[in-house]
């Protein structure tokens, strides 16, 4: 019993992956080093394995994606498992069916893993508290999208070698963004520096409290930053009176080749997508040879490889557990 | 039960209700003695009183104190029936103490014509358990726009004028109705938030809500509101009641019009008192309550309001929600919880027992001021008084189940939690509701 607690774990312990927070230092350097072994299958000329064959996953997804459900479907595919997508406007949602009826159908249906997306924060919650098949967040309301972040860390740590100790500044509209938060705790958890920027609006100062270093002028965000990760401008923004106008918010806050250099001279452009060119992000700055975003999404399906393969070996544990016990 | 409610029957035998602690703030009693129940009154307190043709109920040990005054709570009743019921909600309220409640208007419709409020009376007095006063709309269908019949709601046997769950929005409304009020010597009482401020808000706008991604609903919603009223209650000479007030902002204002004898009272409710935002933990929706739960420093600033006499009244604010309303997402979840059965028991656990208040003090925030606020009978043990009793265990030891509640709904945050002091016998007008603990 004494050296559980210092082994380092061999799976994710959780049934579910609905945030960052509920993770350790630990598991998210085994998803990170995971998902190094797991990108090699991407290289092979067959690519897949059988890791996770005769296992559904369901992508439920009530918001529009096209990156993240293509990613984690083929991350699925990849391990062998068995996919099937449900986007809101086929299902049974705009009938009426509450949230937990669709989860219940499904599991009745004798689904694995669900990959959801929703427009609520903490919607995925409320399915994994009453489901027996493992929940997986891909973005729920405000709150958190963990696989995004375990990307980013990815991504990151993959170009420069390490995360410890770098300085990540986020850069727009913090409150809104759910990439920013999960963010924050995972470059946190891993030892770096979080720094948020944008117009008070959109960043209220109580975001300290969380850890990160709020700023809302960009140049002290920016001076001595290694990554700088821009999110996207949601239009609508300005209508609710939380920035004056489009054009005022990106005269002080759009990342342009000027402003990039307010940073490290290697500094890494980083953006979850889709972008706005030429509001959020210049054009130049989202092309340029520092720009990883293309990387961010090929590193995607490895991650997601390696989240799906690492969910389904700590069932695999759970379920062994529970016949040794009976 | 046929003699429950408002419209007492027989008049029952007599009660002698021995050696409890008797502790009554409004004739200034606190010792251990006997009260006499007579034809439905008190007739008696003191020490060794003869018991005569009585039946003799023994209290070494007990607190005997006026039934508590619940000035706030939803029976649901018309319309959300399957949520809870005047006769399930009072028999919650028995259990947990209280004797006579107010009615929240919010119902299915609101109790916005005189016809409402003489409807649910009959409905109390057949199904009730405990008295019930209705609480009468400030506006038509709750709306905001047209003021409802405030003369002929009072007439009905409203006691107060609230439309509780939202705040009335226009100001002339509000100056208006004040003015009515005042005339119709009828508390106004709000449920400060200003709509707009709280916008899409669903818990305390803070660390947690940032945290969580959720909106969040800002104390200043509840300040801005609060400051009209007072301005235009002053103006109008009305009575103002601010419902569930939350924040340390407001607080102050509400201290500051008092100490220049503005009239206005407030209320606080146990879960404002001892849960803060921290409780909403993983999106749990027994958590999700307006005005929201809110961080430790304005939790801590009620305390301080409760202790210092700024907050008047502890009220429940009995939400009872099925679990339809409850087990979805939480920003689509419905807003309450039950609270009537644990309210006791949480208020000695946060203010009691610490020392931040006495057991009298206590009593006062229960029974004697809410009842004082609302001009209601009761309240007190002085003789002639309704014979409405709380006779309750401040030591007993329990754990919340929400399974064995009488309420229909099982919304609580607190199930499981381990608690002390419960309610022994519950008596209404000289006739045992609760005995030992269980509803008679």
């Amino acid at each position: 019993m004494a050296g559980a607690a210092t082994a380092k774990p061999d799976c994710l312990a959780a049934k579910d992956l609905l945030g960052i927070e509920p993770l350790s230092r630990d598991e998210i350097q085994l998803v990170l080093e995971t998902a190094d072994t797991l990108s090699d299958v991407a290289r092979h000329p067959i690519k897949k394995v059988p890791a996770l064959r005769g296992r559904t996953m369901v992508n439920l997804f009530y918001e529009a994606s096209t990156r993240t459900r293509t990613s984690f479907e083929l991350a699925a595919v990849r391990l062998s498992a068995d996919v099937v997508n449900i986007s809101v406007q086929t299902s049974s949602v705009v009938k009426g069916e509450t949230l937990l009826d669709t989860a219940r159908t499904l599991e009745a249906m004798s689904v694995d893993f669900i990959v959801m997306r929703h427009g609520s924060s903490g919607a995925p919650h409320t399915l994994a508290r009453n489901l027996k098949a493992s929940v997986i967040n891909a973005g729920d309301g405000q709150h958190e999208h963990p696989t995004q972040a375990l990307l980013d860390l990815y991504t990151v740590r993959q170009k420069l070698g390490g995360i410890e100790g770098k300085t990540i500044t986020l850069v727009g509209d913090i409150l809104h963004s759910r990439v920013a938060r999960s963010n924050l705790i995972a470059f946190t958890k891993m030892g770096a520096k979080v720094r948020f920027c944008g117009p008070p609006t959109l960043l209220s100062d109580d975001f300290s409290t969380l850890g990160a270093e709020v700023h809302h002028d960009l140049k002290t965000a920016l001076a001595g930053a290694d990554v700088i990760y821009v999110l996207r401008l949601q239009f609508e923004r300005h209508r609710m009176g939380l920035m004056p106008s489009v054009k005022a918010y990106t005269q002080r806050y759009a990342i342009t080749p000027e402003r990039v250099k307010w940073a490290k001279s290697d500094a890494l452009i980083m953006h979850p997508g889709p972008m706005n060119r030429g509001v959020e992000i210049a054009h130049e700055v989202a092309d340029a040879p520092r720009s990883v975003i293309v990387d961010q999404v090929a590193n995607g399906v490895a991650v997601r490889m390696a989240v799906l393969y690492l969910l389904e070996a700590g069932r695999t544990k759970r379920a062994a557990a529970a016949g040794g016990a009976s | 039960m046929s003699a429950g409610g408002n419209g007492r029957a027989t008049a029952p035998g007599g009660i002698l209700i021995r050696r409890g602690r008797v502790i009554d703030p409004a004739s200034g009693v606190d010792g251990e003695m006997d009260v006499k129940i007579e034809n439905g009154k008190v007739a008696q307190t003191g020490a060794n009183l003869d018991p005569g043709g009585c039946s003799v109920v023994e209290a070494k040990g007990l607190v005997v104190a006026p039934g508590f005054v619940d000035i706030h709570v939803h029976l649901r009743e018309p319309g959300q029936e399957g949520e809870e019921t005047i006769a399930t909600g009072t028999r919650a309220a028995a259990l947990g103490g209280v004797t006579a409640l107010v009615a929240m208007p919010n119902t299915v419709p609101p109790l916005d014509t005189p016809a409402m409020i003489a409807y649910v009376l009959s409905r109390a007095a057949q199904d009730g358990v405990v008295r019930v006063y209705p609480a009468g709309c400030i506006s038509h269908e709750r709306k905001g726009e047209v003021m409802a019949d405030l003369a002929g709601l009072r007439e009905a046997g409203a006691v107060v004028f609230t439309d509780d769950g939202n705040s009335v929005m226009n100001a002339l409304l509000v100056r208006r109705a004040m003015t009515n009020a005042r005339l119709l010597a009828t508390p106004y009482a709000e449920h400060a938030e200003d709509e707009h401020l709280v916008d899409a808000g669903v818990m305390h706008e803070g660390r947690v809500s940032l945290k969580l991604g959720l909106a969040g609903r800002s104390t200043l919603a509840e300040d801005v509101i609060v400051a009209r009223d007072l301005i235009l209650a002053e103006a109008a000479g009305a009575h103002l009641h601010v419902m569930h007030v939350t924040s340390k902002r407001s607080l102050e204002m509400i201290r500051e019009a008092k100490a220049r004898k503005v009239t206005v009272t407030c209320e606080a409710t146990p879960h404002h008192l001892v849960l803060t935002d921290e409780a909403v933990g993983e999106f749990d929706t027994a958590a999700k309550v307006y005005p929201p739960l809110r961080s430790e420093e304005h939790r801590r600033a009620l305390v301080a309001g409760v202790k210092d006499g700024t907050v008047d009244a502890i009220v429940s604010d009995h939400a009872p929600h099925g679990p339809l309303e409850k087990e979805v997402e939480f920003a689509q979840a419905a807003t309450g919880m039950v609270g009537l059965e644990t309210m006791l028991p949480l208020v000695l656990e946060v203010l009691v027992r610490p020392g931040e208040i006495g057991l009298p003090d206590l009593v006062r925030l229960l029974s004697t001021s809410p009842a004082r606020i609302l001009r209601l009978p009761g309240g007190t043990l002085a003789p002639g008084s309704p014979a409405d009793l709380s006779i309750f265990d401040p030591e007993a030891a329990w754990t919340v189940d929400p399974r064995t509640m009488a309420s229909k709904s099982r919304n609580t945050p607190f199930a499981g939690r381990k608690v002390r002091g419960r309610v022994v016998h519950t008596i209404v007008a000289g006739r045992p509701v609760v005995r030992d603990g269980a509803l008679v």
